[in-house]
């Protein structure tokens, strides 16, 4: 296509499913994934029932509970109501509607956006939805995945399509390597630290360069997983034989002949040379050090080395309350060492980082050692078949043996709607991606660091420098 | 959905960046299967102390601006997690218009599904609004979508950009679904086209 405008990752999937561009510049997209959990599509299917509408392609579509679920023993189902209702009334809308569904006994089952890849349901150059922002996570596979609301899921359960505005492109092009005992979680971590919370705001970011190229697809799943913290529609990575490698034989995906053939088209999805970006950040990888959250933004972060914020030292009037009032939520104190914050709980799991890869990193650090007393540790793996594989290499043996909880797959303590929550006060190192204001239980105080770290945490009853570790 | 014409009503300040949607609405009351009956457990842990009494210092919690209607914040307001649940939760408190420097897009979008009129307009801007806001029972703003103007109490008027599709929607109380689907052909045809092109595209098998 000589004299073609050269195009990036994001538009070149963005063109392939317009299905119709209106007289103002909003699209019709055509969503080739549609993935629903328990929460955000009750009101969605009464929206369908109460029009007398159809699903359009319930083989498009796959639902599954995550969010509510215990993580403990299940067979006697769920005890409390309010989540029983809402895990009852998806299934009764699966069942209603004919749209394929992992039912909470099933080792399949888990968090909504672990199970997508492992199964082979999302490949590259798709359109993914679901009512849940981190399905930015599959940009890892160069799929355009974005979060949408409820009423959105209605839409896209009725019509197959999204009416949306095209994104802006950002490039974060990272160079160097990874140093030692810094990983995918660091990685993002940083790069919010450097862009800000609302640093990706309209626009869809692919990730870049070498150390991008280098991440295992757990790593790449952490990274574009955490792009809506950055305030981004979605997160990319163009898809390689990294990619390609990890799809290949996984239940849904294509075989043989078809496979090779998609393997051929997903290589034509990498952006061209010379493609436009509206925005381009550069960082080296090399420079980065095991990151920690301080506050109660994804954006107040720091190296595990470094010291708390003195919000005297802020200028603007605003910022400066509104650091101080993050300081007293957290009960830190301006110029304290992070290293020496004692914490009460540790959460190893969520969409982030509850993969396989995950739960090695983290038994690498607990294997023969002890959580500390007054500790509680847990690890949730991401799904059933995550549980299993683990189970399979001894992993749950050495976290158990180590003094951790090992428990039922489900998002669990990364926004607390099952009895697993932070009391008022309790201080975790979580896993998770979110360290907003109760967000794993009211009035419970969260630091966002990588497995490793969360492992090393939970030994030394501190926020710890995994590095001592290695 | 109801149509958004114009409104005129009290105007509540916010002044705090980074309004999450977990402070919105936590995830705590994110287990109803309904869309109404949000409005209580709006702002929960701005607005309530542990103990579940109204903080006086909360500005939803003292007059006029417990019967607010427009709310104006600083900036990335409504960042986080997707939950529809924010914007109902605000419109069953019975907020119609919030003003801000910028918006998280999902909740962006979540606005104009509900009814509510986002509106983006530069930190000068809204540092002014804001001290419009402040002064209680005159707290008092205009909308007037058709027009694109927020009137400020003195009558001065301030325009605001927004999409004319959005604004199409919102005037007419229009159901984006009923929109998409007068185009029903053009999808089936896109279907079976890349169905064609693209073979290697699984079905999910029902289970
Ligand atoms: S693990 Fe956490 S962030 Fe991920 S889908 Fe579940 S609740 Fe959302």
């Amino acid at each position: 296509m000589s004299g073609a405008k050269p195009r990036t990752l994001f538009d070149k999937i963005w063109d392939a499913h317009v299905v119709e561009r209106l007289p103002d510049g909003t699209c019709i997209l055509y969503i080739d994934r549609h993935l629903v959990h328990e929460v955000t599509s009750p009101q969605a299917f009464e929206g369908l029932r109460a029009a007398g509408r159809a699903v359009r392609r319930p083989e498009a579509t796959i639902a599954v509970v995550d969010h509510n679920v215990p993580t403990s023993d299940r067979r006697a189902g769920i005890s409390e109501e309010e989540s029983r209702i809402q895990v009852e009334t998806l299934e009764k809308n699966v069942a209603e509607f004919g749209v394929p569904y992992f039912p909470l006994l099933d080792e399949r089952q888990g968090i909504v956006h672990v199970i997508g890849p492992e199964q082979g349901i999302i490949l590259p150059g798709m359109t993914v939805v679901c009512g849940d922002s981190h399905t930015s996570t599959h940009g890892a596979l160069g799929a355009l995945a974005f979060g949408i609301g409820t009423s959105e899921v209605e839409h896209v359960l009725a019509t197959q399509t999204l009416l949306q505005q095209p994104a802006q492109n950002m490039l974060i092009e990272v160079s160097g390597r990874l140093p030692p005992g810094t990983t995918a979680k660091d990685l993002i971590l940083a790069i919010i630290g450097c862009i800000g919370t609302a640093g990706g705001t309209g626009h869809v970011i692919e990730y870049a360069g070498e150390a991008v190229r280098e991440l295992d697809m757990a790593g790449r799943m952490t990274v574009c997983n955490m792009s809506i913290e950055a305030g981004a529609r979605a997160g990319l990575i163009a898809p390689d034989e990294t990619t390609f490698t990890w799809i290949a034989g996984r239940p849904y995906a294509p075989r043989g002949e078809n496979f090779a053939r998609a393997c051929t088209y997903w290589r034509s999805l990498a952006s061209d040379p010379g493609a436009p970006f509206d925005k381009v950040v550069r960082l080296n990888a090399s420079e980065i050090a095991p990151m920690v959250t301080w506050g109660t933004s994804p954006e107040t972060v720091a190296p595990i080395t470094g010291a708390v914020p003195d919000p005297k030292a802020e200028p603007d009037g605003a910022k400066r309350a509104q650091l101080s009032r993050m300081l007293a939520y957290m009960g830190l104190a301006p110029g304290q060492k992070l290293a020496e914050v004692a914490i009460d709980v540790v959460f190893i799991g969520s969409c982030t980082n509850g993969r396989i890869e995950d739960i090695r990193a983290a038994a690498a650090i607990a294997k023969g050692r002890r959580v500390a007393a007054n500790v509680r540790a847990l690890v949730v793996p991401g799904s059933g078949l995550v549980k299993k594989q683990a189970e399979a290499e001894g992993l749950d043996r050495v976290l158990l043996d180590a003094g951790f909880e090992w428990r039922e797959p489900g998002c669990s303590m990364c926004l607390g709607m099952n009895p697993d929550k932070l009391a008022p006060g309790q201080r975790s190192a979580s896993t998770s991606n979110r360290n907003f204001e109760g967000r794993q239980g009211p009035g419970g105080r969260t630091h966002l660091v990588s497995p490793a770290m969360a492992a090393a945490a939970a030994i030394t009853g501190r926020l710890a420098d995994v590095r001592e570790f290695l | 959905m109801e149509k958004f014409t114009t409104l005129t009503a009290i105007a509540a300040p916010l002044p705090l960046a980074n309004v999450d949607t977990d402070k919105i609405i936590p995830a705590r009351f994110l287990k109803t299967i309904r869309r109404s009956g949000l409005g209580v457990h709006l702002f929960d842990t701005l607005r309530y102390d542990v103990e579940g009494r109204e903080r006086a210092d909360f500005v939803l919690n003292r007059e006029p601006y417990r019967r607010a209607q427009i709310l104006i914040a600083h900036e990335n307001f409504g960042c986080g997690s997707s939950r529809e649940h924010a914007p109902w939760a605000l419109l069953d408190f019975g907020i119609r218009a919030v003003i801000a420097p910028d918006f998280a897009d999902i909740f962006y979008n979540n606005c104009f599904k509900n009814g509510i009129l986002p509106i983006r307009l530069p930190r000068a801007v809204i540092d002014t609004l804001i001290g419009d806001a402040s002064q209680g029972d005159n707290a008092r703003l205009t909308i007037d979508l058709a027009r694109q103007v927020v009137v400020r109490p003195n009558g001065e008027e301030i325009y605001f950009d927004i999409n004319p599709f959005r604004k199409h929607s919102l005037l007419n109380g229009l159901d984006d679904i009923g929109q998409t689907l007068r185009h029903e052909a053009r999808i089936t045809s896109f279907e079976e086209a890349r169905r064609a092109a693209q073979p290697w595209l699984p079905a999910i098998a029902p289970v």
